[in-house]
């Protein structure tokens, strides 16, 4: 292998060029397509895993308010730290495909409603106990029960009852649902001893690593767990997780050799930091979007004519651009994309254009008052700046409307879910029923577009329970164009997880379900030698 | 003397009066935020039901009077309660946090205020030569920057280009102080530098001040050296003016660095405070509030006292 090739195969398997970037530049060097192919396995996998070290990470998004207790994660630090002492059932993969955690084997009865669970024998926790059905149960239950709190009582709300003989687990749901396996991999059901019942924020989990320094909203500090039951992971001594909320420290961190990754770097850095020796930036497409929400049930936007100018009156590669810094995808006005499974890539992608907008809303008979849009620089990143955005297309298009910026203190309980359009966001779910159930089902809490059709609602519980890929494919397919046509939600875009990466972490891949490759970096990478 | 200990207890008695009445304005001012700590913590899932039941959980349903003396009565037997949002013991997580805040600020003092003082000295010795201009110029420089400015800037030098220092502040338990000071190098650089002009100006200032007296001329005149004038008469007579701008600079150190922490990640009060203050984390805040409060009123009161002694007109009062 010349060195000019050898070099593009090792800088493509660090992620720092792209899969396609080196089958065109490799090809420019007149290699086929077939053999670059080739090349790039062989670099990635002449990596092999080291042992040993001390593997830190950066992260924005921890507080001084956190707690270890799973059932309450809610923001980035506290689910990576979960993800690194805890484990559940199932995990879902980079590729969007089941992989058995604690649990070995899944199977159901054919109408999706009875589900078994083989649960892992030998493994321990960190205080010794050996896992069981009984402690699966007992976490399951605990978050069934309202006064935890738990960030998953939607999820386990479902099952009607949970039985533990031997190392099986029998969940008994009131209604099939064929995706309660991706469910059991949500980040707040870790099994804990005894549920957690006792002290549900001990830290005392199954995970590679065990606790060792717990200072919420600073440091998180963990060390290997001997008796963990998985060898190919956990290769670190140490690990730790550094709470550092300002991105210029952040960067300068990891610039500095402190941490060997950060989350959340600034889009507007990005190309800046690219530029630096010894770091790599690595983007993820995943589920998360930013929207504009606007209440079906409240005037003017009741009218779907006037939802359907401003749809029309967004520009959504702009923003993808400009808000995102290239680093996402654009959305299509219903919270799927090409990351989650059975996706109907179909579709036709809805454009900016100014005349139908400017039609749907003469159509809409609006008095012509401004149109409100309440949004804090909070809502998610650039939120105002899209805002701004969003307001000049709408004017092209004669639709008036009106930012009003509000505090980010306050701003999820006085106007997100409150006023009738604002702007938000959502991080992915799993799957995509689980995504429509959270947010677009007329009863579920979090309905924050008041959308509430009867139709919608029977094809997604239909859905739920279809086994058949075909069938169940074609009904999210409905869904999707229901929501896109008359639902309450703009989705300008999909963004991108960009991380940057220390030269000397092996091991980093893509994983679209979260950031840090799904809260795992610190458990899957290495420090290499 | 006796008339001295009168004094003092006098003030700290005074002291002890406003921070009662501080305790009231910080509860009630706090009771008064729109928004509770279980609307904070249910966030985007508070359904009326759920916030019922947590309001009753936390205590919240409450009348106001009795759960004021009902803290009241826990800050002074220093039971803060547990906090409300992650369940910690509030006087263990705030002991951590404290104890940090004051390292760092301790710290920084013991660069500046003798920094500060000599160069104050320095200035007036050399009052409007090149040396005072020069003194007054660059520390001047230093306090207009903003402190996040004047941050990344030591950071991109010291840490990121020639790597001297670490960028990050973070110390925990376990490290040794020799590791500890070099973690905080940044920090104090810029704390030093924030809080280097004030202090030295007011010893610029007061000093000027004396030495147009008539007994420093005597002093001259007796045959004694420039920077000994200035060292024994006076700087004991500038000590007033001095003491009181050092305190509240000191004061500033321990409560008004957030911006610092936040920069350097730095785990002091003031980051913590934030945090708890977005999620309506009211036990922490009042806490918080209270020992922010305490630490200014005793500082004031040791400026008061050192002043007093050092002044033999107010040492007797008539």
């Amino acid at each position: 292998m010349s060195n000019e090739l050898k070099y593009l195969a090792e800088q493509t398997a660090k992620g720092r060029m792209s899969r396609r970037e080196f089958v065109g530049r490799t090809s420019a060097l007149g290699v086929s397509a077939a053999l670059a192919g080739a090349m790039l396995g062989s670099a990635a996998r002449a990596e092999e895993p080291v042992k040993g070290g001390k593997l830190s990470a950066g992260m924005q998004g921890g507080e001084s308010t956190n707690t270890l207790d799973p059932a309450l994660a809610a923001s980035e630090v506290p689910f990576a730290v979960n993800m690194t002492w805890g484990e559940t059932l199932v995990e879902v993969n980079e590729k969007g495909e089941l992989s058995m955690r604690l649990a070995e084997e899944v199977s159901s009865s054919p109408d999706a409603t009875q589900w078994k669970f083989k649960i892992r024998q030998g493994v321990t926790f960190h205080n010794g106990a050996t896992m069981t059905a009984e402690d699966v149960v007992a976490t399951l239950k605990r978050h069934t029960d309202e006064k935890s709190q738990s960030g998953a009582l939607g999820i386990v709300q479902g099952i009607a009852d949970m039985k533990a003989e031997g190392d099986m687990v029998t969940l008994t749901l009131t209604s099939g649902n064929a995706d309660l396996p991706f469910l059991m991999a949500d980040y707040h059901l870790i099994i804990q001893p005894g549920g957690g019942v006792d002290n549900p924020a001990a830290g005392i989990g199954t995970g590679p690593y065990s606790v060792t320094e717990n200072q919420p909203g600073v440091r998180h500090g963990f060390t290997r767990y001997a008796g963990y039951w998985d060898p190919s992971i956990g290769h670190a001594d140490e690990v730790e997780i550094l709470v550092i909320n300002d991105n210029t420290a952040r960067t300068a961190a990891l610039q500095s050799g402190q941490i060997h990754m950060m989350n959340r770097v600034d889009p507007k850095i990005v190309e800046l930091l690219k530029g630096v020796p010894g770091i790599s930036i690595h983007s993820a497409a995943g589920r998360g979007h930013y929207v504009f929400i606007m209440h079906c049930d409240k005037e003017p936007f009741a009218n779907n004519d006037l939802r359907m100018a401003l749809k029309y009156a967004i520009k959504r590669q702009e923003m993808v651009d400009k808000i995102l810094g290239g680093y996402g995808s654009i959305g299509n006005d219903f919270p799927i994309n090409a990351a989650y499974p059975l996706f109907d890539d179909t579709i036709p992608q809805r454009e900016y254009d100014a005349a139908k907008a400017a039609e749907y809303y003469k159509k809409s008979g609006h008095d012509g008052s401004p149109i409100v849009l309440q949004v804090a620089a909070g809502a998610f990143p650039g939120a105002i700046e899209a805002a701004q955005l969003f307001q000049q297309s709408a004017q092209a298009a004669g639709i008036p409307l009106e930012i009003k910026r509000e505090p980010d203190d306050g701003y999820w309980s006085n106007v997100w879910n409150v006023a009738p359009f604002c702007a938000s966001y959502w991080g992915g779910r799993p799957v995509q029923d689980q995504m429509y159930s959270t947010a677009y089902l007329s009863t579920a809490d979090w309905n924050d577009t008041k959308f509430y059709d009867k139709h919608f609602d029977e094809v997604l519980i239909a859905a739920r329970a279809e086994l058949d890929q075909t069938k169940r494919k074609a009904m999210y397919s409905e869904l999707a164009h229901i929501l896109r046509d008359t639902g309450g939600v703009i989705v300008p875009m999909f963004n991108d997880w960009v991380e940057a990466v220390s030269d000397k972490v092996g091991g980093w891949f893509a994983d679209p379900n979260g950031e840090l490759m799904d809260g795992k970096a610190l458990v899957k990478c290495w420090l290499k030698a | 003397m006796n008339s001295v200990l009168k004094l003092v207890a006098q003030r700290i008695a005074l002291g002890l009066l406003l921070l009662l009445a501080v305790s009231i304005l910080i509860f009630f001012g706090i009771e008064a935020l729109p928004g509770d700590a279980a609307q904070a913590m249910l966030g985007q899932s508070a359904t009326p039901e759920a916030l019922a039941n947590l309001r009753h959980q936390m205590g919240l349903d409450q009348p106001e009077l009795p759960r004021y003396f009902h803290w009241l009565g826990g800050l002074l037997t220093g039971d803060l309660g547990k906090s409300l949002t992650n369940g910690e013991d509030i006087a263990a997580a705030i002991g951590n946090r404290l104890g940090n805040t004051l390292f760092l600020a301790f710290w920084a003092a013991i660069f500046a205020v003798p920094l500060a003082i000599l160069l104050g000295l320095l200035a007036a010795r050399h009052a409007g030569k090149w040396q005072d201009k020069l003194i007054s110029g660059v520390t001047l420089a230093t306090i207009s920057l903003p402190e996040f400015v004047a941050g990344y800037l030591v950071m991109y030098f010291l840490a990121v280009y020639w790597r001297v220092f670490p960028s990050m502040a973070m110390i925990f338990p376990g490290m040794s102080l020799w590791t500890k000071l070099n973690t905080i190098a940044l920090p104090v650089i810029v704390l030093v530098m924030v809080v280097l002009a004030h202090m030295m100006r007011m010893t610029r200032a007061a000093i000027l001040n004396v030495m147009q007296s008539a007994y420093i001329e005597t002093a001259e005149l007796k045959g004694l050296g420039p920077l000994a004038v200035v060292w024994r008469h006076a700087f004991p007579n500038a000590i007033a003016p001095v003491v009181n701008v050092v305190m509240l600079n000191l004061a500033y150190l321990v409560v008004g660095v957030v911006v610092v922490e936040v920069v350097f990640v730095y785990p002091g009060m003031g980051q913590f405070l934030v945090d708890h203050v977005a999620k309506r984390d009211l036990p922490v805040v009042q806490a918080c509030g209270m020992i922010f409060a305490a630490v200014y009123i005793g500082l004031n009161i040791l400026a008061d006292v050192i002043s007093i002694l050092a002044n033999p007109r107010l040492r007797h009062p008539k």
